[in-house]
């Protein structure tokens, strides 16, 4: 049995399973390829379109491709009262691109993102989806230079 | 990188009870601390004396419409009545800014948030149920896993089953049709109601969707009693305890669990020991993002539906963030203002247009381009979005827009006479980046934060033009 169609058994609805097989898709790939929409349309028995228009509604999803690592700042109000621009900033800085853009040399991405839901420990920042907490600007070259290894 | 704070603030210790700084992950420790106990005593118990005692408690849903737990139990069909299925949703996309309760309950009393489930189950005699984590809780998403697991190898879920099913990414999901919606595999976008959840739900079968922290409290109420229950904190509307969310500019922000009924300067002051750095408060994000502000001067109003909605206000999911004095509130409306733009889900005319206005507007005012008359428009798309859409995002929006514009008003004023905001040397909010500006294809993101401030068009320009309305992309 594949992994979508063990996925799927877990739903009355075999559709239902389509937002963990485009999240085991994205591990795999590291992006929602058309081939790796092909992959879960074909799993699912759906069409490529229909799974591309559910993907491009969540944001966790990338339609295109990200750098081997992923660092998401927290900008929401809660984490801004306290220091979420001054951590963009330095990782901005660190890293010499924008929020939303990937480095030269594909190893990491940079987003800014919404509430992440750990508002007491400001600022929030998910390096590769695993949340550091309480991140202050004098933390960035760290951080980056621990995922740069 | 400090961790949260977790902790009881004030007794009872119910959700987080047994909870000592030392997490329950695993089912020896729950047990230890009577885990699992109330279960066995509900399924001695009819279906309608479980949800009896629900009811008789007054548990009211602890998500952010405080609709009473045990009467919408109360409208699931029995089995006899149904030819399809009857599920159960919990609602864990826990995404509304300031919160952050559900995860630590998924953390820290996972097993107590899985035996609410199995309560809940018996009360509606449901087979199945669904938890939908947001999709960004890791961590929160394994733990559960892991004692749902236990739980399963222990016999303790019976002919029960128990499916974590991860989102994506979606503010809106946490609206209940949406997140059928999107755990049926489609586009996270809010139905049109009636028919409720109750009746045509989860594959249009009967469906009960409730808040983790509000099916935590299942096995509280079965433990100390409805009638005990009904006598904590605020009664008869607001019983029982709440995982407060404090946040902002205070010295010890965290979880505190406290019964309803605390005041606002209580939690601040004394259980979170102040603003900090010494500095003075300027307003409260009281209930989440999506809901008016409190001022100063409303800071001994008791944390319970009741006395907060005589002054207009919410308790929402618990969230008390304080604003300290520096802050602009024009940047914290545009703040607000972005996230909801952000998260529209396109389905609503008056949402997805609106939202995308009140930016437009609030930026003008932050940047010395708008009118007098700017405030007035915005206050206007305020009231056109209010209570026009499918769900209530886009009232959200509008809500809190509306509330600084009418409670700050000097400060939107001062804003319009300056040329542009008078404090942004100090406002931690100054230039805050959105993530709705990473997208471009929108036209707030071409006209930036300096640059191109002619891009930024004005509803009524559009309709002077003829321009076609929101001029979307």
């Amino acid at each position: 049995m594949s992994v979508y169609e063990e996925i799927a058994r877990q739903y009355p609805e075999s559709k239902s399973a389509i937002l963990p097989a485009l999240r085991h898709a994205q591990e795999r790939y590291g992006w929602l390829s058309r081939e790796a929409f092909e992959e879960v349309a074909d799993a699912l028995d759906l069409t490529p379109a229909y799974c591309m228009s559910v993907a491009s509604f969540y944001d966790m999803f990338h339609l295109e491709p990200v750098g081997t690592h992923t660092i998401e700042v927290c900008t929401n109000v809660c984490c801004g009262l306290v220091n979420a621009q001054p951590v963009l900033e330095a990782f901005e800085s660190e890293l010499g691109i924008r929020a939303g853009q990937t480095t030269d040399d594909g190893e990491i991405t940079l987003r800014a993102v919404e509430c992440l839901g750990g508002c007491s420990t400001p600022t929030i920042v998910a390096v590769d989806h695993v949340y550091k907490q309480s991140v202050t600007p004098d933390d960035v070259a760290k951080i980056v230079e621990d995922l740069r290894g | 990188m400090a961790d949260t704070v977790v902790e009881v603030a004030e007794g009872p210790a119910l959700v987080l009870g047994g909870y000592d700084g030392t997490p329950l992950v695993d089912l020896d420790s729950y047990r230890a601390v009577g885990g699992y106990a109330q279960i066995a005593k509900a399924r001695a118990m009819t279906p309608q004396e479980v949800t009896q005692q629900i009811i008789d408690s007054n548990l009211r849903g602890r998500g952010g419409a405080f609709f009473p737990t045990g009467r919408k139990a109360s409208f699931i069909p029995t089995p006899d009545k149904v030819a399809k299925p009857i599920y159960i949703t919990v609602n864990a996309d826990e995404s509304e800014p300031g919160t952050f309760k559900d995860r630590e309950i998924m953390l820290k009393v996972p097993h107590r948030l899985l035996e609410g489930c199995l309560i809940a189950a018996h009360a509606i005699q449901s087979k199945h149920v669904f938890i939908y984590v947001r999709g960004e809780y890791g961590e929160e998403y394994r733990v559960l896993e892991h004692a749902r697991r236990e739980a399963e190898a222990a016999g303790l879920l019976a002919d029960v089953t128990i499916t974590i099913h991860r989102g994506a990414g979606a503010y809106i999901c946490g609206e209940e049709t949406a997140l059928l919606e999107s755990l049926e595999g489609k586009r996270g976008q809010p139905r049109s109601k009636p028919p409720f959840p109750a009746i045509q739900g989860l594959y249009a079968s009967p469906t009960l969707i409730n808040n983790v922290e509000s099916i935590t409290n299942m096995p509280i109420v079965l433990e100390v009693g409805p009638e005990e229950y009904a006598q904590i904190g605020a009664p008869p509307d607001s019983t029982g305890t709440r995982l407060f969310c404090l946040s902002g500019n205070v010295v010890r922000p965290g979880v505190y669990e406290a019964p309803h009924g605390i005041t606002v300067r209580h939690l601040i002051d004394d259980i979170g020991g102040g603003i900090a750095g010494g500095r003075k408060l300027k307003a409260v994000m009281v209930g989440g993002s999506s809901f008016p502000v409190m001022t100063p001067d409303e800071l001994d109003t008791n944390l319970d539906a009741n006395s907060l909605g005589q002054k207009g206000l919410f308790i929402g999911s618990g969230v008390v963030c304080a604003i300290d004095d520096r802050t602009c509130i024009v940047q914290f409306a545009l703040r607000v203002a972005q996230f909801y733009m952000h998260e529209s889900c396109g389905k609503c005319t008056p949402c997805r247009v609106g939202t995308r206005w009140l930016v437009q507007i609030l930026r003008a005012v932050e940047d010395g381009t708008a009118r007098k008359q700017d405030l007035a428009i915005c206050l206007d798309v305020c009231d056109r979005i209010i209570g026009k859409c499918l769900c209530v995002l886009g009232d959200s929006a509008a809500m809190p827009v509306a509330s600084c514009v009418t409670k700050f008003r000097d400060e939107f004023n001062a804003h319009l006479e300056h040329g542009g905001c008078p404090f942004c040397e100090d406002s931690s909010l100054a230039h805050l980046f959105a993530p709705v500006d990473q997208h471009a294809h929108t036209p707030v993101a071409e006209a930036g934060s300096d640059g191109g401030k002619a891009a930024v068009a004005r509803p009524e320009d559009r309709v002077a033009s003829g321009a076609p309305w929101g001029a979307e992309p």
